[in-house]
């Protein structure tokens, strides 16, 4: 068969003037659908970023006013009162700020020299093949859920504890002025410590995996010079990487702190749930977080609802703020990996 | 000569100090997988899967609280999956240099390591006091809110990748941007984004806190969204602390498929993800 014959350029043209009308009024109408669908994902795209910030506002909102009865009866008090009473409804905070504080500085006592240790293993030790598996493998530590941390905790850490830690630290430190308040009384296995070695555990690979991260940001030239001039390992890390890098390592420190201040469940399961304050390390107490898991939902009086609503405000703008620290100062130190 | 010495103890200190400080580390997880196996594995069977949660001291299952688990999450994830991702999508295609954009990526940062207890209290507040009942509505909706954050991070930093010169080759072309994104930037950021949400499944799997005091708890089968439902990590709080030899054991089984299920989550999503780095 013969090719059809082509058209010629009159012949399109010819064509296309006819039908350029309709043609035009279809095109119009499609161009138009296109802009319009265009306009509207970007407008559903810009609501879902803002709804982010919604949902912060939102948050802070609805806690201040389910607070508020609380905060309105007690005042300034409240962050001052070691009672906790449902039965006469005086409430009172520092019970379990004190627990929160000192839990979480247990936890970052040990994970931080712990964590920047691995992290050294991992950057410059460790051969090559063996690190993304090591990494990934303390990286999972994160990944555990905390209510795993919670039931292993109450039933196998602190019966270990409670039979080897805790009695050693007892009689060791029972005739020594100071350290004999911190650990005084007999060792019950749950309480303030427990909960502090959990937690430590649990943000150990927080501090690991952003100091690796940031570790691996110090030019190689900086680290080769001091190599080349005799430096050993450990003094090229703490004269040369740690100097460079010592931003990253603080905000890595701060979302840890953020994490361990937060932490619910594992302590929760630990902590013995005892609303005072006692010097000893060895004694329950009590954290925000515990307080609100074990008691939202036995609750019965408002005030005592808006007294619990009051403490997760409170544990809402200590993290806030902690967390907020160590973005700026982890964003800074992206910016300089950058340029 | 002194000198020399001290200095390569010390270094020999340090080193044996990191060595040790990664054994330890990882010791824990040995512990902790240990302890689980050792107290679960013994409970795994056909019945914790088709049976439902005992009264004390008689047999039973985990079957209501798998389901209430499963049906929260795929709630949580359907409805937290679409905002993350569209809200990533502005902060990566259209507002790129916006101040707004950095404004929601500093909040969105905080949001994703903010106590979830917190949210809890917050959709306690905002939906169970209103409504006047628990639900295992407000039980999704509580983990949607954790969902968000992981999903707007990981899609924004996965656009973010996506070499401008393809978008600007399909501009170029006379697509329009919507257009672009959904074929073109979507398209090449598709298993960064899968990895994102892999992530908060795995997040929110074990989720306990919220969801105490929003979908509460279920003795009984319920798929009932308008009323308290079950929920694995919740049953596996209450049981472990119960003074019931069945119920405990229950809850270490629970506590092993949880983890499972989590690590395993965390590992597909790793592997998806291989050539990139987590942060």
């Amino acid at each position: 068969m013969p090719p059809a014959r082509r058209p010629s350029l009159v012949d399109v043209a010819l064509q296309n003037g006819a039908l350029a009308a309709a043609d035009q009024q279809e095109r119009i109408k499609r161009l138009g659908q296109i802009r319009s669908i265009d306009k509207l994902f970007r407008i559903l795209t810009r609501a879902c970023a803002l709804a982010v910030l919604g949902i912060l506002g939102a948050v802070l909102l609805s806690l201040f006013f389910g607070a508020w009865p609380a905060l309105s009866t007690f005042g300034l008090n409240f962050f001052v009162t070691e009672s906790w009473n449902p039965v006469t409804e005086k409430f009172g905070a520092l019970p379990a700020i004190y627990g929160t504080l000192v839990t979480s500085t247990i936890a970052m006592l040990i994970a931080l020299p712990v964590g920047l240790f691995i992290a050294i293993f991992l950057t410059e030790l460790c051969p090559i093949w063996l690190r993304r598996p090591v990494g990934i493998a303390i990286e999972l530590l994160a990944g555990i859920p905390s209510i795993i941390y919670g039931i292993w905790g109450f039933f196998v850490f602190a019966p270990f504890l409670q039979t080897t830690l805790q009695p050693f630290l007892v009689d060791s430190f029972g005739n020594i002025p100071l350290l004999s308040t911190l650990f005084a009384g007999p060792p019950y296995g749950i309480g303030i410590m427990t909960a502090g070695l959990i937690l430590a555990i649990m943000v150990l690979p927080f501090i690991t995996s952003i100091s690796r991260d940031v570790f691996e940001t110090v030019p190689p030239v900086l680290k080769e010079a001091a190599y080349g001039m005799g430096c050993t390992t450990w003094e090229v890390f703490w004269n040369v990487s740690l100097p460079y890098t010592r931003v990253g390592v603080i905000g890595g420190f701060m979302l840890a702190l953020g994490r361990a201040l937060g932490e619910t469940m594992a302590v929760t399961f630990v902590i013995g749930n005892a609303h005072r304050i006692s010097g000893s390390l060895l004694a329950p107490g009590t954290t925000i977080s515990a307080t609100i898991a074990n008691e939202f939902t036995e609750a019965v009086s408002d005030l005592y609802t808006s007294s619990l609503i009051a403490l997760g405000l409170i544990l809402f703008f200590i993290t806030f703020v902690v967390l907020a620290v160590a973005r700026i100062l982890l964003a800074q130190i992206e910016r300089r990996a950058g340029s | 000569m002194a000198l020399y010495d001290k200095r390569r103890r010390r270094n020999t200190l340090a080193m044996a100090l990191s060595f040790a400080a990664t054994a330890f580390g990882l010791g824990w997880l040995v512990f902790i997988l240990g302890a689980l196996l050792w107290n679960g594995a013994s409970g795994i069977s056909l019945s914790v899967f088709t049976e439902m949660t005992p009264p004390p001291g008689a047999a039973g299952g985990l079957l209501n609280p798998l389901v209430g688990s499963l049906i929260m999450t795929a709630l949580a994830v359907l409805i937290g999956t679409p905002i993350g991702m569209f809200a990533g999508t502005y902060m990566a295609e259209y507002g790129r240099y916006e101040k707004v954009t950095r404004l929601v990526r500093f909040i969105n940062d905080i949001l994703l390591s903010a106590p979830s207890i917190v949210v809890g209290l917050f959709i306690y507040e905002v939906m169970v006091a209103p409504m006047g009942h628990f639900s295992g509505l407000a039980g999704a909706v509580a983990l949607a809110v954790l969902v968000i954050p992981v999903v707007v991070r990981s899609t924004e930093d996965m656009l973010l990748l996506v070499p401008n010169s393809l978008r600007e080759a399909a501009l170029a072309l006379g697509m329009p941007r919507a257009h672009v994104i959904a074929h073109i930037s979507y398209r090449a950021a598709r298993a960064g984004i899968v990895t994102g949400v892999l992530l908060a499944v795995a997040r929110i799997s074990g989720e306990t806190a919220p969801l105490l005091f929003t979908a509460l708890n279920n003795q009984f089968w319920s798929v009932n969204l308008n009323a308290p439902m079950p929920s694995l990590p919740v049953v596996i709080f209450q049981f472990a602390l119960s003074p019931y030899k069945d119920w405990q054991s229950l809850a270490w089984t629970g506590a092993l498929i949880i983890t499972l299920v989590v690590l395993a989550l965390s590992i597909i999503a790793r592997i998806l993800a291989a050539p990139r780095r987590s942060s």
